[in-house]
């Protein structure tokens, strides 16, 4: 336990021994640090959390980083049950995706940068989850924004990763900017940024009111709906989920690693974090179970008819996310998180499939131009079976535990909860849906690409391959230790976590659990009926089915326009005023106005001054006797 | 009165040589007034009991710093010299700047006050004799000017060798 | 006994010989003579003090200032020789590359 320091800063060491000897000493070998860096971070991360399991938590500063008046802030670790499962999920997927991109990114030219930001990443995710106060975990935050900007335009060649990276980090300013608020709201009304005196003097602001751009606003939603703000653009939710698909640019490890498991999540960690506050809300509640259930929704529908493979993926996750938030918004913190963790093995086993394919088939992405994958690479078509049964829930997997668990919380939280599970169950419908269409469409059938590319067809090497099985086994198993009281578990999980996240409440009866249940399981296991016999039996059904609605299709096709909705409302008038106003008078008349006045001065008045340099040796002795003449006659009369 | 009437001459003499160093037209009468400027403000020494600084002026004045201006002077062109105007056009202006600076001096000397004596006394010193005291004090009290002084001095044979040398070719 | 004043009278007297030499010659050995007169008339004033206060460091201070003015002198000639070279006068008003 004492050496819980070295799980961030292993990496932290590696990111600077590969930054500044990678590009020349390291070089093809680099891996060898990032490798060793996150396995021992891993190997660290299991022995805290048995130490945490037999019931030590730490919670300690390691020293002073900021002292102004009455703001002190410290650089510390608080390490929980909640701060265990995050340490896991985070080293493990870090390790494994680490392994994969050895074969994945090998012979790429910018290897030792890669490893590097993969180092930098795992650090600041670290720090992230191990803070002890909230300036460290804004810091931490903002540290994975920045290494999500660096890796999804590590191709920073391509016009196109480069301005996904742009994207990614723009719109989480919007995000960002709230979270900040949310953070100085809390100084202000707590006088300080621990969470153990935050949390432990949270109840005293129940009922008070603060004056918000000139409305009376009740202090503990104002501060959640802040921090969820933060959350919203983190993890990718409605209206800030556009970066997300963009960010699949980068290369695929990283999609899975950043954009799947790990840094998107942190938006859903931080909700459970502050869960004390977002407890004392219940519009914030709702409103974070309400954007959770809309987005789950939203980019399931979306995810129904894209044809690229890594977006398909992309919003899946964005979907999932949102069952994340619709879990903490029922006030299950602990099936949100339970979701986190399970989510973060299929998902990254989906991204990793899919970057097998993506390497097999010399990077095409359209799963129109695939098919009949299976017998070339069997080991990626297992494995990403097993991941999509896990995705949908089908029973057994450990998708299904934690989904069932999410479910039930919603639907037994109360009224609105039955909405929130309506939604939720046909957002079921549409994975089970969406995810067993990439399988039938890019694995089953006959092969579409072009003669070269099924010549090229091969199954990936074995160090990519064995991180697949390995998370293969995690997204069948990880959900075995949540399994409900209802199956004959025990729910260890959920009562891991009570000590920080408390137990979800609400009741029902056994029957209405089972009820829940079993609907949700036939509407997955009718979503992977449905997509065997639209893309196994009738091929054409599909095309018919999205000319019947066209309407449907193209505003679906189209993401909802939301993309184009931005444009029009933000990036022009944005454009305009840079254009315009900025470029047109501020910069061109004030600003270059005075930057290119003063010079014109300064040299009217040297070329006039100049005159007094004649280069003559007596004028320049003469002044030199005036001058003497002069100090000596002012200290003698003055 | 002896000692009054030797400062008198001694005065009138470095005045009058003075001018007629700066007004020689050609550089090497100027140089031999000059030497025999050095020579009374030698003596001058003498009647202020500073026998060693007078034997350093006439050694490194007279001897060493004249020679070298007399090697420059043999470079230039003295026929020249002699028929050149020997004044910048405004001199005038030159000799009131200076006579100015001569009012103001002569006046600033009414106020002057003589601080506190020291230790070295004409006794003290013709006892000790000029030369061990002076060098008693330059070698303890101002031993690191002293080497700073070597350090000057080393430089100075530096940059005239690099000033004076001719640019090789290429 | 001379008084103090008489020396310190000699000694502007020959400094402000020395600054109206550099003042007005244009021969640029001249105007380096008038500038060894003002460091000897300082010289002189420095000496008296020295023998008037019973103090010793006037002394070393002359000694250090006829140091200063050799390597003045060395350094000052080669420049002389330089300017001579690349000019062929010696007359600084002839030279005036250093005008603005």
């Amino acid at each position: 336990m004492d050496n819980y320091l070295l799980i961030p800063f292993l990496p932290l060491a590696a990111f600077f021994v590969n930054i500044l000897f990678g590009k020349t000493l390291i070089r093809d070998k680099s891996h060898w640090v990032s490798l060793f860096a996150v396995v021992c971070s891993w190997v660290i991360a299991v022995m805290t959390l048995f130490e945490v399991i037999g019931g030590r938590t730490v919670n300690r500063d390691l020293y002073t980083w900021i002292v102004s008046g009455d703001f002190r802030v410290s650089v510390g670790f608080l390490i929980d049950q909640l701060t265990a499962v995050m340490l896991i999920v985070v080293t493990t997927v870090s390790s494994l995706v680490h392994i994969y991109s050895i074969g994945y990114m090998h012979g790429d030219k910018g290897y030792y940068r890669f490893f590097a930001y993969l180092s930098l990443f795992t650090f600041s995710m670290l720090m992230l989850v191990m803070a002890n106060n909230f300036l460290q975990l804004y810091f931490g935050w903002e540290a994975v924004g920045l290494c999500s900007y660096f890796l999804i335009g590590f191709w920073y060649e391509k016009k196109s990763a480069s301005d996904a990276g742009k994207k990614a980090f723009i719109v989480n300013r919007f995000g960002d900017f709230g979270f900040g608020l949310g953070v100085i709201m809390i100084f202000l009304t707590f006088g300080t940024l621990h969470y153990a005196p935050v949390f432990g003097s949270v109840n005293g602001i129940v009922g008070k009111t603060v004056d918000f751009l000139g409305l009376q606003v009740d202090l503990p939603t104002l501060i959640a709906l802040l921090l969820f703000c933060g959350a919203v653009g983190k993890s990718a939710q409605l209206p800030l989920h556009v970066w997300l698909p963009d960010a699949m640019e980068g290369p695929t490890p990283v999609s899975a690693l950043i954009h799947a498991a790990t840094m998107v999540t942190a938006g859903v960690f931080l909700v459970a974090r502050c869960n004390p506050i977002f407890v004392l809300s219940p519009p914030a509640m709702n409103v974070v179970a309400l954007v959770g259930a809309v987005t789950a929704l939203f980019a399931g529908t979306i995810a129904l008819v894209q044809n690229d493979i890594k977006r398909i993926v992309a919003y899946s996750t964005v979907s999932q996310l949102g069952y994340m938030f619709l879990a903490c918004g029922v006030g299950a913190f602990s099936a949100g998180i339970f979701h986190l963790y399970t989510h973060a093995f299929f998902k990254a086993l989906l991204f990793l499939g899919a970057g097998s394919v993506m390497h097999a088939m010399a990077g095409e992405l359209d799963i129109q131009k695939m098919g009949g994958l299976k017998k070339h690479m069997p080991l990626t078509y297992w494995t990403f079976l097993l991941a999509s049964l896990s995705i949908s829930g089908v029973p057994g997997f450990a998708g299904f535990f934690s989904k069932d668990e999410i479910l039930w919380r919603a639907y037994a939280s109360g009224p609105l909860g039955h909405l929130l599970y309506a939604i939720g169950a046909l957002t079921a419908l549409l994975t089970a849906f969406y995810s067993f269409r990439i399988i039938f469409v890019a694995f089953h059938g006959k092969f579409r690409g072009t003669h070269e590319q099924e010549h090229h067809l091969h199954e990936s090497p074995k160090i990519m391959t064995v991180p697949l099985l390995i998370l293969a086994a995690g997204a069948l198993a990880a959900g075995w230790v949540g399994i409900p009281p209802l199956l004959g578990g025990g729910e260890h999980f959920a009562e891991f976590l009570a000590p920080v996240v408390g137990h979800a409440k609400g009741e029902g009866t056994h029957a209405e659990e089972w009820a829940t249940m079993i609907t949700a399981v036939i509407l997955g296991l009718g979503g992977i009926a449905a997509a065997a016999f639209v893309y196994l039996r009738k091929s054409t059904l599909a095309d018919t089915v999205a000319g019947r609605f066209s309407f449907i299709y193209r505003l679906l096709w189209n993401k909802y326009y939301v993309d184009e909705l931005y444009d029009t409302i933000i990036v022009r008038p944005t454009f305009w005023v840079a254009k315009n106003v900025i470029v047109g008078v501020t910069d061109g008349k004030i600003i270059e106005g005075i930057v290119n006045g003063v010079p014109r001065f300064i040299g009217t008045l040297s070329s006039w001054l100049r005159n007094i340099q004649t280069g003559m040796v007596h004028q320049y002795a003469a002044v030199m006797a005036l001058g003497a003449f002069v100090v000596i006659a002012i200290v003698l009369f003055w | 009165m002896m000692a009054e009437g030797i400062f008198i001459y001694l005065a009138a003499a470095i005045v009058i040589l003075s001018v007629l160093v700066i007004t020689r037209s050609n550089p090497v009468h100027s140089m031999i007034t000059m030497l025999v400027l050095f020579f009374h403000i030698a003596a001058l020494y003498v009647t202020l009991n500073a026998e060693f600084l007078a034997a350093i002026q006439v050694i490194v004045y007279a001897g060493a710093i004249l020679v070298l201006f007399l090697f420059v002077v043999l470079l230039l062109n003295l026929k020249e010299e002699m028929v050149a105007r020997r004044y910048i056009g405004p001199w005038p202006l030159g000799v009131l700047a200076a006579l100015g600076l001569l009012v103001v001096i002569v006046l600033s000397l009414k106020s002057f006050i003589p601080g506190p004596s020291g230790v070295f006394t004409t006794e003290v010193v013709r006892a000790e004799t000029n030369t061990k005291v002076l060098g008693q004090i330059l070698f303890t009290e101002y031993l690191y000017p002293f080497e700073v002084v070597s350090m000057i001095l080393l430089v100075a044979i530096i940059g005239a060798i690099v000033l004076a040398k001719k640019r090789l070719r290429n | 006994m001379v008084p103090l004043h008489w020396y310190l009278l000699l000694s502007s007297a020959v400094f402000v010989v020395g600054v109206a030499g550099f003042l007005t010659r244009r021969n640029i050995i001249i105007m380096f003579m008038s500038i060894e007169l003002m460091l000897n008339a300082v010289n002189i004033s420095l000496v008296s003090f020295s023998r008037y206060l019973s103090d010793m460091r006037g002394q070393v201070l002359v000694f250090f200032v006829i140091a200063v003015a050799a390597a003045e002198a060395a350094i000052g000639l080669a420049i002389i020789i330089a300017l001579f070279r690349n000019k062929a006068t010696a007359h600084v008003d002839e030279a005036n590359e250093m005008k603005g």
